[in-house]
């Protein structure tokens, strides 16, 4: 393979894994821009509808019907968390909301454990997400091309969302200055319903994907990738959509990158070396890239 | 707010010591039950309970004090374990269990004290390097950066086979933790942070966190006082690392991970962020109560009806015991506050005095 | 429309507002003065229902606003412009209009009020499509008042609008509240400008330290020299 391929097969799965990230990342600047919390259990939500997309196949459903549960599952459950878990918490301090996303964490790893033993079970995924495309010398997963394609309609769809509706427009208003919105008459409760569901959503989309890339589910499989998600959204700026997006892509870029670069005996550590990154951007970009600024009243 | 008076008068000092010392002593006369009475149980929890008591206190000094939410402290307890573990190990074990360390340390033995030591010097170290670029960081920011250093501890334990065994058991440290060398740690750390917050430091670090722009204003180096006392807990977790690594002698990277920082966290809040007996009572409480729901999941019989095991069960009832008390009382059981021995003696009083006059 | 009785505010220790009774008429622009921490603010933010009063009772057109959601007041038709104008900085001129009329069903009428608003304000008109963010001082206080406007509000409360803005926006800030109350919006201004709002106010009241220490018409506050007094008795409470 030439040097021109082999950086375009690696492009690809750069934007692949960035998708993936991107996906996540948003539905967690989502909920930080308008809450200011750091929701950690946002990872199990993959987990949640991974298994429920797996029983729903052991069930007998065809692919899809089981996709469109373990979505839904996750959807539901991303809002029963909000109700149930955050909005008795409203206006606490960020520790403390912090502190309960690990309590919800816990929690729902804990259940699954206590449900589907904590050993990992393998994901049955149609052909198509297991196919490989064969293109001139190249080889590319079908998987890593409908992780972009699904990626790039969602986050189109969320863009019209948040500028086009009312409810889009609430929800980035909300983000910049709740007390403000609650006076203007938004509702407050149900934009954040909103944001809650809409990252969800495309977090069981992402556990789909990721658990059809890896070929099984286990308990804690939302871990990595929430904590993935997170460094994202900070090296974009939390809080910030676009900066979630564009972090994504940038962590999804840097793996593959250092994954690349790593001499062979130091591959395994390449996600120290994306973790001691970030600490270094942050050393000369506290707020991230496109740090929202925290104006400080003095 | 209330400007304490520049002097405190030798009453009011021992006063504010009655809280903390008492409960020690209280416990000292427990530990010496414990060591001379009690079964092989008991007194494992005993030991369970001092080394928590030095991971939340120590916690507490950088989370409750400073206000740096750290979530990779235990990334600290894992340098200690493993640094200290190394150095004790004796060589024939290391011969067959490292072959591959480097020659040095290989032949070296240590005894457990400078182990210890050097376990929470080299902690506090690489705290040092890290908190540097971290202490200037807010609120969010610094606690996924911690927690971004947990996953790099992690993820270099499980790799670095040659001197970790990486992903497998780390086994045959040798057993020298007993109840009397961690309690004494217990004491010293208890004493160390309970001393330095109510130093004049104590109150720049609480300056530093309740107003960063008006301590600064003041010319607290905010940034200093967040590093010292962030150099110190790892230092102080370190040491808990190893007292605990000689204390279960065989761990492994996963055991410095999520679930133990969510252990650790758990007992700090429901203490309450800030205050020394609060830390103590929390962790009091904690360990005994998830200990009797450890022995609980495990099936047990109610009279007729028998409760099968459920593993996992203790873990998810601590996390909705957690989300209560952050929901109903967040600023745990003693509300940042110290414990006050007087002024409880005198409510207690007053309510006897009160049923007398009725 | 709006009677406040006794109404007790407090904040952990702090006792914002100790049993204030105000009432504001259908029609009128009644001007609510004091220092700074006089808890002037605290009043409208528990009109608002944002924060509760311990005890008292406000009412609106017989409603009680102490059981209201923030989110029902508005619905009510009681609108604030809060203080620090806290426009939505990365929303457009337009989206912040658009949201100051998110409760109200009616396109049409949206439209005319924006349209209305534009007029009021030209330069917000010019600057449609320029982000919050971007606007002045002034700008950001004319867009404040115009997103509440949109709201189409039958008790406009306005805090601190000349805050911070240089003489000559305030008085043409003061040009549009003596035009809307002469179309009829009734109006509780919140003001540390005693001359700029006495001039503009039928009636008034004077909070001091939580208590409504003066109140009268605006013509007997005008000539009331226990006015100054009300602003240095609560000296050390200014400039908090």
């Amino acid at each position: 393979m030439s040097p021109l391929e082999l950086l375009l097969q690696q492009l690809i799965n750069a934007v692949s894994i960035g998708s993936l990230y991107a996906l996540m990342a948003i539905g967690l600047a989502m909920v930080f821009g308008i809450l200011r919390l750091i929701n950690f259990a946002h990872g199990d939500l993959i987990m949640v509808g991974s298994y429920v997309a797996l029983l729903a196949q052991l069930l007998g459903l065809p692919f899809v019907a089981a996709a469109a549960a373990g979505v839904a599952a996750s959807t539901v459950a991303g809002l029963a968390m909000e109700r149930v878990a955050y909005r008795p918490l409203r206006g606490a301090h960020e520790i403390a909301m912090l502190l309960t996303s690990f309590s919800v964490t816990i929690f729902l790893e804990n259940l699954a454990i206590i449900l589907f033993r904590p050993t990992s079970r393998p994901f049955p995924a149609p052909a198509v997400l297991r196919s490989v495309i064969e293109m001139g010398r190249l080889r590319v997963a079908g998987l890593d091309l409908i992780a972009i394609a699904v990626a790039a309609v969602l986050l189109l769809a969320l863009t019209l969302f948040v500028r086009r509706t009312n409810i889009g427009i609430a929800m980035r208003a909300a983000s910049q200055d709740l007390l403000a919105a609650r006076l203007v008459g938004i509702n407050v409760n149900r934009v954040i319903a909103t944001a809650f569901a809409i990252g969800s959503l495309m977090a069981g989309v992402v556990g789909l994907l990721w658990s059809a890339r890896v070929g099984k589910v286990d308990p804690l499989m939302g871990f990595n990738p929430v904590l993935k998600a997170f460094v994202a959204s900070v090296i974009g700026g939390l809080g910030s959509l676009p900066g979630a997006v564009i972090g994504a892509y940038v962590l999804g870029g840097l793996e593959i990158l250092l994954q690349g670069l790593l001499p062979a005996g130091l591959t395994a550590y390449r996600d120290a070396f994306v973790f001691a990154v970030l600490i270094a951007l942050l050393l000369f970009r506290p707020n991230g890239i496109l740090g929202a600024s925290e104006r400080e009243k003095i | 707010m209330a400007m304490k008076p520049a002097e405190e008068g030798q009453p009011r000092l021992l006063a504010r010591l009655a809280g903390p010392v008492v409960l020690l002593a209280l416990l000292a006369v427990l530990l010496a039950g414990a060591a001379l009475f009690a079964g092989d149980y008991i007194q494992r929890i005993v030991i369970v309970i001092g080394i928590n008591v030095i991971l939340v206190v120590s916690l507490n000094l950088s989370n409750g004090f400073t206000g740096v939410f750290s979530l990779g402290h235990v990334g600290f307890m894992a340098i200690g374990a493993y640094t200290a573990a190394l150095l004790t190990l004796p060589v024939s074990l290391k011969a067959v269990n490292l072959p591959n360390l480097p020659g040095w340390l290989g032949r070296l033995v240590l005894s457990f004290l400078p182990a210890t030591l050097i376990g929470g010097l080299l902690a506090m170290a690489v705290a040092f390097l890290v908190g540097l670029s971290l202490m200037r960081l807010k609120g969010a920011y610094i606690s996924v950066a911690t927690l971004g250093f947990l996953v790099i501890v992690q993820v270099i334990l499980i790799n670095w086979d040659q001197v970790t065994r990486g992903a497998r058991t780390f086994a045959g440290v040798p057993p020298h933790s007993t109840i009397w060398n961690v309690w004494i740690w217990a004491a010293l750390s208890v004493y160390l942070v309970w001393r330095l917050g109510s130093s004049a430091f104590g109150r720049a670090m609480r300056a530093g966190r309740d107003n960063e722009i008006a301590a600064l204003s003041l010319g607290i180096s905010v940034i200093r006082s967040r590093l010292l006392a962030f150099c110190l807990s790892a230092f102080l977790t370190g040491v808990a690392g190893s007292l605990w690594a000689h204390f279960i002698t065989s761990f492994s990277p996963k055991s410095f991970y999520f679930v133990q920082t969510f252990n650790v966290i758990t007992m700090l809040v429901i203490g309450g962020l800030g205050s020394v007996s609060g830390s103590v009572i929390g962790v009091f409480l904690i360990t005994v109560f998830s200990e009797l729901l450890r022995n609980a999941e495990r099936g047990f019989d109610l009279g007729a009806l028998h409760v099968p095991p459920i593993y996992g069960a203790s873990q998810i009832l601590m996390a909705i015991m957690f989300v209560l008390v952050i929901v109903f009382r967040p600023a745990g059981i003693m509300g940042g506050r110290e414990l006050d021995l007087r002024a409880l003696l005198r409510r207690l009083a007053r309510q006897g005095r009160k049923k007398e006059a009725e | 429309m709006l009677k406040l009785q006794s109404v007790d505010v407090r904040y952990g220790h702090i006792h914002a507002l100790k049993g204030i009774s105000i009432e504001v008429r259908d029609g009128e622009l009644v001007a609510l003065l004091g220092a700074n921490g006089a808890g002037k603010s605290t009043t409208l933010m528990c009109i608002s229902g944002i924060v509760r009063p311990q005890s008292g009772s406000l009412v609106c057109d017989g409603i009680d606003l102490a059981k209201a959601s923030s989110f029902d007041i508005v619905g009510l038709g009681v609108i604030q412009c809060p203080e620090g104008r806290r426009i939505f900085g990365g929303l457009t001129v337009l989206e912040n209009l658009r949201m100051g009329a998110v409760r109200r069903p009616d396109r049409s009428g949206v439209r005319k009020d924006m349209e209305r608003v534009f007029s009021l304000f030209p330069v917000l008109g010019q600057r449609r499509r320029q982000s919050g963010a971007t606007l002045s001082g002034g700008e950001q206080q004319m867009l404040a008042i115009g997103r509440a406007l949109m709201a189409a509000p039958r008790l406009l409360l306005l805090d601190e609008p000349s805050l911070g803005l240089a003489p000559l926006v305030v008085r043409a800030i003061f040009r549009v509240i003596r035009e809307l109350h002469r179309q009829g919006v009734t109006i509780l201004l919140v003001e540390q400008n005693v001359r700029q709002a006495l001039a503009v106010a039928d009636r008034g009241y004077v909070l001091s330290t939580g208590t409504v220490t003066l109140e009268g018409s605006g013509a007997e506050l005008r000539a009331n020299p226990e006015i100054e007094q009300a602003y240095l008795s609560s000296a050390p409470e200014a400039g908090r």
